[in-house]
């Protein structure tokens, strides 16, 4: 064994003897590897830094599980009922003038509450609703919520700007705004405010509380009141519930649990994946552009090694050959070229994980105006140690690949064929 | 150096043949023992096969037919990789050129088979390294670099390196072809010495019927037959 040990340290110091006598070569192989490896990780970090920001906007925005009753979902007609064998055609079917009530909606609640996979169900019931600014009506949105409930979905405590959220349970006819409505309303904690239902029901509730989620679209018209408020103002009784949002310990598993749900209650059950497929499309093309990116930087990296290994044992032809002579067999000789080809990916790496750091620290830097629709100061960078594992772990590998060929080409020299010369 | 035997080579019936561009029968059943102490040398016109035989001795070409053993050991149809830790442990090599490792100093590359080899501890082989330089008078040059050197001080520093590891063997190929006869005399008279005094094996092949008739030894090689023993 020390006879092994022996000759991988007298390989490993030819290696370096052969990486430092060239010393212009070597870092220009370096630089190869640096490039992209930090050009990686500043990219990963900016990428996932904003797929990060997406998923936590369409987390505040949706529910993991949204259920509620989709009337504009196709039905069979009459005419298919009746004759279900025939060829029946009915054109331009309207939806049934149903009600978007959710029957039985507290036994389902129960039900779904017995699910240890839940970690909250909120029912909500909304409404369209004018909020009246002296003569201007300013169009919005109330949600009718138990507001402890849905701050287990939404976290909203962490949101209140103003007020707590217990005092809405104190306080029956309160309301909690929106912070972007508030400000147009100019309203502050404790004002009064006039809403009217479109179906001309008019009530003054009273401001207990401001919240800002950070996204426009949302903090632009929404408010929460309690749920027995919403149903007064909208003229039910006690068991209107239009919504059940539900929570659940890992979100990757809502989907299967949303066609589950489907098929034992009959209403339409979507889940946050299905709800928000744009904003995910988007995460997707943007993890597809990083990799691709990062991989032809690597590839191109990976020929430089290539390149420059090949003319260093072109150029050691000789050294080889009598070190075959004296005794290297031809793994020695190929261990002390993976040497050095591991060692350029291992030091370049090294150096482009520093810079991919420096730079991600420096876009994390620049200002992002998001305007009135998300609320965001700089860009949104990630400095997870996982993407600086993927990037030296790539960037070795790449280096393992491209120094592997030349490699095993210089293991193979016939000592003779150039120890003859003559 | 192990075996009691006076031989510390032979061979039997080696016979090889070239296919590029034909058919070519280079070696024709070549039979020769070398005793040990022995100071050959292999002489024969250009192309009569004398550098041939000389590389499948030193192990180097295994490409050929009939039977190579060397200091007791039979090397026929070993594996390359064996035949490496053979070669390191067996045979020094001195070719027309020093093939000395340009980045390394004089004593780096006198060391290098032997930490290869990896017997001794590093100062041991250092230690060793320097006694064989002064052996050959470079001492004073050890931690120069080689591109430093003249040819024949190189040739010398390669002489020390072959002998690094106490080979049984040492193998010369024109180990005086690229010296002035100055430098030429020198390295014959260290040939010399290492056999007289130290009772060192070798076979040199050459063209310098100089260096041929002052040794041991002479076979004389033509069409790929040993004519004169």
């Amino acid at each position: 064994m020390r006879m092994n040990l022996n000759s991988y340290k007298l390989s490993f110091s030819i290696a370096l003897v052969h990486l430092v006598s060239k010393p212009k070569q070597t870092i220009i192989a370096m630089l190869g590897v640096t490039f992209g490896i930090g050009m990686f990780i500043a990219l990963v970090s900016l990428m996932t830094g904003l797929n990060d920001f997406t998923e936590e906007i369409t987390m505040t925005s949706s529910p993991d599980i949204h259920i509620y009753h989709d009337i504009t979902e196709k039905r069979s007609s009459i005419l298919e009922q009746l004759n279900p064998q025939g060829l029946n055609w009915v054109h331009h079917q309207k939806p049934k003038n149903e009600t978007l009530r959710l029957r039985n909606a507290s036994q389902l609640i129960d039900l779904i509450r017995k699910d240890d996979r839940m970690i909250g169900v909120a029912p909500t019931l909304s409404s369209q609703v004018f909020y009246n600014y002296g003569s201007v009506q300013l169009n919005g949105l109330i949600l009718g919520v138990e507001i402890l409930e849905e701050d287990k979905l939404f976290d909203l405590q962490s949101k209140m700007k103003e007020g707590r959220l217990e005092d809405l349970l104190s306080y029956h006819e309160g309301i909690i705004m929106g912070s972007g409505i508030a400000k147009k309303l100019n309203i502050k904690k404790g004002d009064r405010v006039v809403i009217t239902t479109p179906q001309g029901f008019t009530k003054t509730l009273k401001v207990v509380g401001i919240f800002q989620i950070g996204i426009g679209t949302v903090d632009n018209v929404r408010s929460y009141a309690n749920i027995s408020m919403v149903q007064t103002i909208l003229q039910q009784d006690q068991a209107y519930i239009t919504d059940i949002n539900i929570k659940v310990k890992d979100r990757h598993q809502a989907k299967e649990i949303a066609k589950e749900l489907q098929a034992k209650f009959i209403y339409k059950s979507e889940d946050w994946e299905t709800a928000n497929a744009t904003m995910l499309t988007g995460s997707n093309v943007r993890n597809i552009i990083t990799y691709a990116v990062s991989f032809t930087l690597l590839v191109v990296a990976g020929f430089g090694i290539y390149n420059i290994l090949n003319m260093t044992i072109y150029n050691k032809m000789k050294d080889i050959a009598i070190l075959k002579a004296m005794g290297f067999a031809g793994k020695d000789v190929r261990t002390i070229f993976m040497i050095q080809s591991l060692a350029i990916g291992l030091v370049g790496g090294l150096i482009g994980l520093l810079v991919g750091f420096i730079l991600s620290y420096m876009i994390a830097q620049v200002p992002f105006d998001g305007g009135d629709i998300i609320n965001l100061e700089h860009f949104p960078v990630n400095f997870k140690s996982k993407y600086y594992v993927i990037g030296i772990i790539f960037g070795v590998t790449t280096t393992a690949i491209a120094g592997y060929m030349p490699s095993r080409k210089a293991a193979r020299i016939d000592p003779i064929e150039i120890l003859r010369g003559q | 150096m192990t075996t009691q035997s006076p031989y510390v080579l032979r061979t039997q019936g080696v016979t090889k043949y070239f296919y590029d561009p034909e058919k070519f029968q280079v070696l024709k059943n070549i039979n020769l023992t070398v005793n040990r102490g022995e100071f050959l040398s292999l002489v024969g016109k250009s192309g009569c096969g004398k550098s041939t035989l000389m590389y499948v001795l030193s192990t180097m070409d295994t490409d050929y037919e009939g039977e190579l053993e060397i200091a007791g050991e039979r090397l026929t149809g070993k594996k390359q990789n064996e035949l490496a830790q053979f070669r390191n442990n067996h045979i020094g090599f001195v070719f027309q050129f020093h093939y000395l490792l340009p980045e390394f100093t004089v004593l780096q590359n006198v060391m290098i088979p032997a930490l290869k080899l990896g017997k001794y501890s590093n100062s041991e082989i250092e230690h060793r390294a320097i006694e064989k330089l002064t052996l050959l008078g470079m001492q004073e040059f050890a931690h120069k670099r080689t591109n430093k050197l003249s040819g024949g001080q190189q040739q010398r520093v390669a002489i020390a390196r072959a002998l690094i590891n106490d080979p049984d063997i040492i193998m010369g190929d024109e180990p005086t072809g690229n010296l002035d006869s100055y430098n030429s005399n020198i390295v014959f008279d260290i040939f010399r010495e290492l056999t007289s005094a130290y009772k060192q094996t070798i076979i040199a092949v050459t063209h310098d019927d100089e260096f041929a008739k002052k040794t041991d030894r002479v076979v004389v090689m033509s069409d790929g037959k040993i004519t004169t023993n």
